[in-house]
């Protein structure tokens, strides 16, 4: 398994959008229950997982650079999400609480993909942080299925400015997020 | 923003842009290399003696030791920007230095009579060398920081002293060109306190500037 996110990751660095959103979509079943968890380890509602699940995709994103397509996949995961993991909890005021080993027990599991999306609370005013055209590049993109010369034609952007634009919009949800009071 | 919304968009960002994360890092030592040269240049400049230094085993050490624990503590930087990356046996790695060091160190106790000792270790200009290693090292530390921001460190405080010890050690083997102080004991000494000070910046700086 970790072997074939692997494959898809090594393809979405070389910018294949469907491989990305395939990993992305394959990894997400085992981020949420992992947030649950970390949540109810602090002691927190887990009606805020999907933030943290959001927190952490963009977190992989943004830090997708650092996996060494020579290691294995399933460590650089799980380092990431635990990272983020602690600093909602520290953001919370507890520490030391992350369960250590859980995300690769949930990301072997195929009952935790039956689970369904939850709502968001911050997520809707984090999305708020974006400026107007950030936003419009975002929603284009989602409208386009992640093309961003179908989102540059509905824009009339140029593919660029829009790959611009959606990257520094990213950046900038990702900074919300870490400066969220949890 | 519903997450699979947010899956969307960032496939629509899969290709990554800029240098990796190993040709960041070498473009922040050459950056600051040439930094620190041009510093050096303006301020200090070769020793006088430099053709007769080359023959020295003393002057050559101190750009070995030196060298040696840039190379080590880049390399263990770059191993630490990379979340999950196993890094625990690679922190052994600094006791090389250390060793070549306590190994010049022992050897220049041998070579050089118990009255010299002293004047050997306290040198002719120890104070320039506290100041202008930081100085030279602070180019390094800033193109070095830049390029582990891009990195993942699990401790900022880590990679922050890690970023701190070669941005010293570029520092110190840049600085060893003009200083005429080669014995093992004066480096012993005031370069570890040099780098130690740049160090010590690395840490307060990479615990803030490294969080991501």
């Amino acid at each position: 398994m970790s072997e074939e996110w692997a494959t898809l990751m090594r393809a979405a660095l070389a910018g294949d959008a469907a491989s990305y959103r395939r990993l992305l979509t394959a990894l997400t079943p085992a981020l949420r229950a992992f947030a649950r968890r970390t949540l109810a380890a602090a002691g927190r509602d887990a009606a805020e997982a999907e933030d943290v699940v959001q927190e952490t995709l963009l977190a992989l994103h943004l830090k997708r650079q650092t996996w060494d397509p020579a290691m294995p996949f399933g460590p650089w995961v799980r380092a990431i999400a635990r990272h983020k993991a602690m600093d909602v909890l520290r953001r919370s005021g507890r520490r030391g609480e992350v369960p250590l080993d859980g995300l690769e027990e949930l990301l072997a599991q195929d009952e935790t993909a039956a689970e369904g999306e939850l709502a968001t609370r911050d997520a809707e005013r984090i999305a708020a942080t974006l400026n107007g055209r950030e936003r419009e590049v975002v929603e284009a993109v989602c409208l386009s299925g992640a093309s961003t010369k179908e989102a540059g034609l509905r824009l009339a952007m140029s593919e660029g400015a829009v790959r611009v634009a959606l990257h520094r919009a990213l950046k900038r949800l990702a900074a919300a997020y870490g400066s969220a009071k949890g | 923003m519903k997450t699979e919304d947010l899956i969307t968009a960032l496939a629509a960002d899969a290709r990554p842009s800029g240098p990796s994360l190993p040709a960041g890092l070498l473009l922040a030592v050459g950056a600051g290399g040439v930094v620190a040269a041009i510093l050096f240049s303006a301020l200090l400049g070769l020793r006088g003696d430099l053709v007769a230094a080359l023959g020295s085993p003393r002057f050559l050490f101190k750009f070995l030791v030196t060298g040696t624990l840039a190379v080590v503590a880049l390399t263990l930087a770059l191993r630490l920007a990379r979340p999950g990356a196993p890094a625990s046996g690679v922190l052994a790695l600094l006791a090389v230095p250390v060793a070549l060091l306590a190994v010049a160190v022992a050897a220049e106790l041998v070579a050089v009579p118990e009255t010299l000792w002293m004047r050997r270790l306290v040198g002719e200009n120890w104070a320039f060398c506290l100041v202008m290693v930081p100085l030279l090292s602070a180019g390094p530390l800033a193109f070095l920081l830049w390029a582990l921001k891009r990195g993942a460190p699990e401790s900022p405080l880590l990679s922050g002293i890690l970023a701190g010890l070669g941005a010293g050690a570029i520092g110190a083997f840049t600085y060893a060109a003009h200083c005429p102080d080669d014995s093992p004991l004066f480096v012993a000494v005031w370069y570890t306190l040099a780098v130690a000070m740049v160090t010590a910046a690395g840490a307060l700086l990479g615990r803030r500037l490294l969080r991501w």
